[in-house]
């Protein structure tokens, strides 16, 4: 098991259901998300300029510096390789948002760190996440990896895809269609 | 700017009980959250009722789900419903914000003058509140006569209101929904195909092989079943036509952005007319059987090349040939979508004529990936034995004369009526207004406060202190969306259907459902005959009744769907009669020619900006709608103000860099009441700025949305009305930077 997402940049309108509806859904505090959006332009007017939008969150990566960083153990993987703070084992230390190339994380007003969850709750009644389910243009695709079949094996076998900084070799599990 | 005599009261004084009540629930939800080891709720402890969304006019048939405590947790849209398709936007998602909002109004208010000659709000009981406008309304009716009213509604409020004031015996309905938005594409649509448009669009885009927008920037008016129609028609593969000044969400997504000079659209769109033509590329067949006037057309069109239309509109010649050849191949399932907000230029009817009959060309209508013709699901109306009072005149008897295809009332005309300049005997003395706060929706400023100040009464019904409600006599706070009952959202589609909305919880604070209101009212002014019925519930158990459902059924399921046997496009050679004159598709319009309007479009020269000025292009945002979201603490997280777009190449000359807080002055010498952050961006134009409408409010008591970003509606003092239909057109508008903080004249009151 092995859980993905990819997000079709030439779908996404950059309207923010995503990051509302994770707040709704997970209770996230007012002033704070676990998702974002990214408007990426480039060229100049009028002939080649051209803008997309991305829809950002933490990548559940599968080799996680945030984890490796974390000096009490909440910071850790779940089943299917979703990444996961434990609060109550938290000590707000900061280690890994300093850890984390994508800026995923934050602090939440409780003092803990709070991040994505690819919805666990959600998957584990076989849903999808909110922000999937939400989103009006259903550019967020979600799914097992290790299945062949499943609609986020599917996509990234039929589309070009990148992901982001490669560089930091965290293998980051949120693809971009593109 | 001096505003007017009605003085401007910051709503204050918020009743103590309302501050308790408001600490507690918002209050709780936090804590929730707080204590809680994994913040999430699992939706097996969480129970549902059924609503459709009002935050904007889509109306998105939807789930409130509530936890244990009965706290509104979340917003889900209903999988049946054809608007929503199990999914609502950001902002019917943050709907539940509107609720939760701390700054809605809590207390029915009236307004007394103090002996120091202040004026402010006195909070008062509902029994007092509406037995002060029964009192009024009806020395309005004693003074002047009842027709001497006029109801400015928008919104689900609107039907309840409009029933009383039939019941009352005044017909003076409106909505800025018509004549400062979508009206010309009603009357340039109805004028080709004997029907207008509705809501939502009936453009078949999931079907088709070709989208075309004229200005309609997708994606980011976010209305629901549209963007996802976009976006299937975006896995299809279909081509998709933007034609912006602006390169809009939906331009990036674009085979063609066609990056025209602002007011030149009608150009084009005879170039287009031109190719289709003479190129011999519109459907002959379709044309033959079904429209009038085609030889008409091919002789209006011959001189207006893409060659012609490039010099105007600064489009390549090319560009403009190879988008028509583009529809072209994907005809019939080809649209040109009619846009919403189409009050631009004062040529607006001319505009959407024009649309309308490409789509004619492409053979579009009627056909699949085209444009459909939905069907409805009646509900039949409460039955009354009382008689509605035949009104003397209405809004008609105004406008008619003027404007002969104004097909509602129309906001312009009504406040033009309402000056004391107007002639007394159909003058307007009293306003009503639901759901609307069009201080900052109507154009010209002056002229609204004149009208103001010569009303014997103001009444304002909203759920949030809107700047409108600082002008009233007497404000009613409503409940919420997730607090009321409401009339069910009918409306054509696809398929018939019937959504159905009840509240999810109590009212909070002293609010109460619009219903309420106006049944209240109606019996304070003996109008009891019109109101047989206890509560809305009684009303639309009735009449789910009547269709085979009920309030039990309607309770569980939310939307119903009901089998239509009609077919949604034209049957092969099928003999259609269009609702025109002519009975057919009328290219050349018989309508518009017997009334003295062009019967076919022509290019009409617009204002250019002079030298440091810019053209003002307004739009919209995905997660607001018009002013009305900006305080919602969800919304306003995701964008708390506007920002002014400006292409580097412009900036450079004024020495303006990226972020910079700048004011726009108009060419009126009317300077934005705050600065914006300017952005620079190769999206745009570099003889346009953009901004986003609905930002720059100004009344203190919306904490979240005061002071941050420029409100559009004070820099539009040029307006070109619609001669076909009375429309605002609002897009000749020019503005120029400053970059220091200009001098107030007189701060205002």
């Amino acid at each position: 098991m092995r859980y993905a997402m990819a997000m079709d940049t030439r779908k996404c309108v950059g309207c923010s259901d995503c990051v509302v509806a994770c707040q709704t859904e997970n209770n996230v505090p007012l002033g704070f998300c676990r998702d974002w959006i990214v408007e990426a332009v480039k060229g100049t007017y009028p002939e080649t300029v051209q803008m997309h939008f991305k829809s950002e969150r933490c990548m559940h990566c599968e080799n996680t510096p945030c984890v490796r960083t974390c000096p009490t153990g909440a910071s850790h993987v779940i089943e299917g390789g979703i990444v996961k703070v434990t609060h109550n084992e938290c000590i707000g230390c900061g280690a890994c948002i300093e850890a984390c190339p994508y800026d995923a994380r934050y602090v939440h007003p409780e003092g803990y760190i709070d991040k994505c969850t690819f919805c666990d709750h959600r998957i584990a009644q076989g849903m999808n996440t909110a922000c999937v389910d939400v989103c009006p243009t259903s550019c967020l695709i979600f799914g097992d990896l290790d299945d062949p079949k499943s609609p986020v094996s599917m996509a990234l076998k039929e589309n070009d895809w990148y992901v982001l900084a490669p560089e930091a070799g965290t293998k980051p599990q949120l693809y971009f269609l593109k | 700017m001096k505003t007017t005599r009605r003085q401007f009261i910051k709503i204050a004084g918020m009743g103590t009980a309302g501050v308790a009540i408001a600490g507690s629930v918002f209050g709780s939800v936090q804590k929730a959250a707080e204590k809680s080891l994994s913040t999430s709720t699992s939706d097996s402890e969480l129970t549902r009722t059924p609503t459709y969304c009002e935050v904007c006019f889509w109306k998105c048939a939807a789930w409130v789900y509530k936890d244990k405590e009965g706290n509104i947790k979340k917003l889900i849209g209903n999988e049946e419903d054809q608007h929503a398709r199990g999914k609502l936007c950001p902002r019917g998602t943050g709907g539940l914000g509107m609720y939760y909002d701390e700054n809605r109004l809590k207390k029915p208010l009236i307004r007394r003058t103090g002996a120091d000659g202040n004026q402010f709000y006195e909070e008062v009981e509902w029994n007092e509140a509406i037995g002060f406008i029964a009192k009024k309304m009806k020395g309005i009716k004693k003074d002047y006569g009842k027709e001497h009213m006029a109801l400015f509604v928008h919104g689900a409020p609107a039907k309840h209101f409009e029933y009383l004031f039939k019941a009352f015996g005044n017909e003076n309905h409106s909505e800025p929904a018509y004549a400062q938005c979508a009206g010309p594409r009603e009357a340039g649509f109805f004028a080709t195909f004997g029907s207008g448009v509705g809501s939502p669009e009936p453009a078949d885009m999931q079907n088709s092989k070709c989208i075309i927008f004229i200005g309609n920037h997708v994606g980011e008016n976010m209305h629901n079943s549209f963007v996802q129609e976009v976006s299937t028609a975006i896995d299809n593969k279909a081509d998709i036509i933007v034609v912006d000044p602006r390169l809009s969400t939906v331009a990036a997504k674009a085979t063609h952005w066609l990056p025209i000079k602002p007011g030149t659209d009608i150009a084009l769109l005879l170039a287009w007319m031109h190719v289709l033509i003479y190129d011999e590329l519109y459907d002959k067949e379709y044309i033959d059987k079904y429209a009038y006037g085609f030889e008409e057309l091919k002789a209006h069109v011959a001189n207006y090349t893409p060659e012609w239309a490039a010099g105007i509109t600064t489009i390549d010649p090319e560009l403009i040939k190879k988008s028509a050849y583009t529809m072209a191949a994907a005809a019939p399932a080809a649209v040109i979508h009619p846009g919403r907000h189409t009050t631009w230029y004062g040529d607006d009817t001319q505009r959407e004529r024009a649309m309308a009959m490409i789509n004619a060309l492409l053979g579009a209508y009627g056909r699949r990936g085209g444009m459909y013709m939905g069907v409805k699901q009646k509900l039949p109306k409460y039955p009354i034995e009382a008689e509605f009072p035949e009104p003397h005149w209405s809004w008609k008897d105004i406008t008619k004369q003027k404007y002969k295809n104004a097909a509602v009332g129309l906001t312009n005309v009504l406040i033009e009526a309402s000056l004391p300049s107007f002639p007394k005997e159909h003058q307007i003395k009293g306003w009503f207004i639901a759901g609307t706060s069009f201080i900052n929706t109507i154009p010209d400023r002056k002229k609204m406060f004149e009208a103001m100040d010569n009303q014997d009464l103001i009444v304002v019904v909203d759920t949030m202190p809107m700047e409108m409600t600082g002008y009233a006599d007497v404000v009613l706070p409503e409940s919420t969306y997730l607090e009321r009952h409401d009339y069910s959202r009918g409306g054509k589609n696809r398929i018939a259907q019937v959504a159905f909305r009840m509240p999810a919880v109590e009212p909070m604070y002293d609010s109460k459902p619009a219903w309420w209101i106006a049944r209240e009212l109606g019996h304070k002014l003996g109008l009891h005959a019109f109101y047989p019925w206890k509560n809305l519930e009684q009303v639309l158990d009735w009449q789910f009744k009547q269709v085979g459902s009920s309030l039990e059924e309607m309770k569980k399921i939310g939307v119903k769907t009901f089998d239509s046997n009609e077919s949604i496009y034209l049957l092969p050679n099928e003999d259609f009669e269009f609702n025109t004159n002519t009975g057919k598709i009328e290219l050349y319009s018989t309508d518009f020619a017997e009334k003295g309007y062009d019967p076919l479009p022509k290019f009409t020269r617009h204002e250019s900006p002079d030298a440091g000025f810019y053209h003002l292009v307004y739009g919209r945002a995905p997660m607001h709608t018009f002013g009305r979201t900006q305080n919602n603490p969800y919304l306003s997280e995701l964008m708390d103000t506007n920002n002014v777009w400006i292409n580097p190449r412009t900036a450079k000359l004024w020495g303006i860099d990226n972020g910079d807080d700048i004011w726009l002055q108009n060419q009126d010498g009317v300077v934005s009441e705050f600065s914006a952050k300017a952005r620079l961006t190769e999206r745009i134009r570099p003889d346009s700025v953009y901004m986003v409408h609905g930002f720059g409010h100004t009344n203190k008591k919306l904490s979240r949305a005061v002071g941050k970003g420029i409100n559009d509606i004070p820099l539009i003092t040029r307006v070109k009305i619609d001669p076909i239909m009375g429309g605002t057109g609002m897009r000749n508008n020019f503005v120029t930077f400053l970059t220091e903080k200009p001098k107030k004249e007189e701060a205002e009151s």
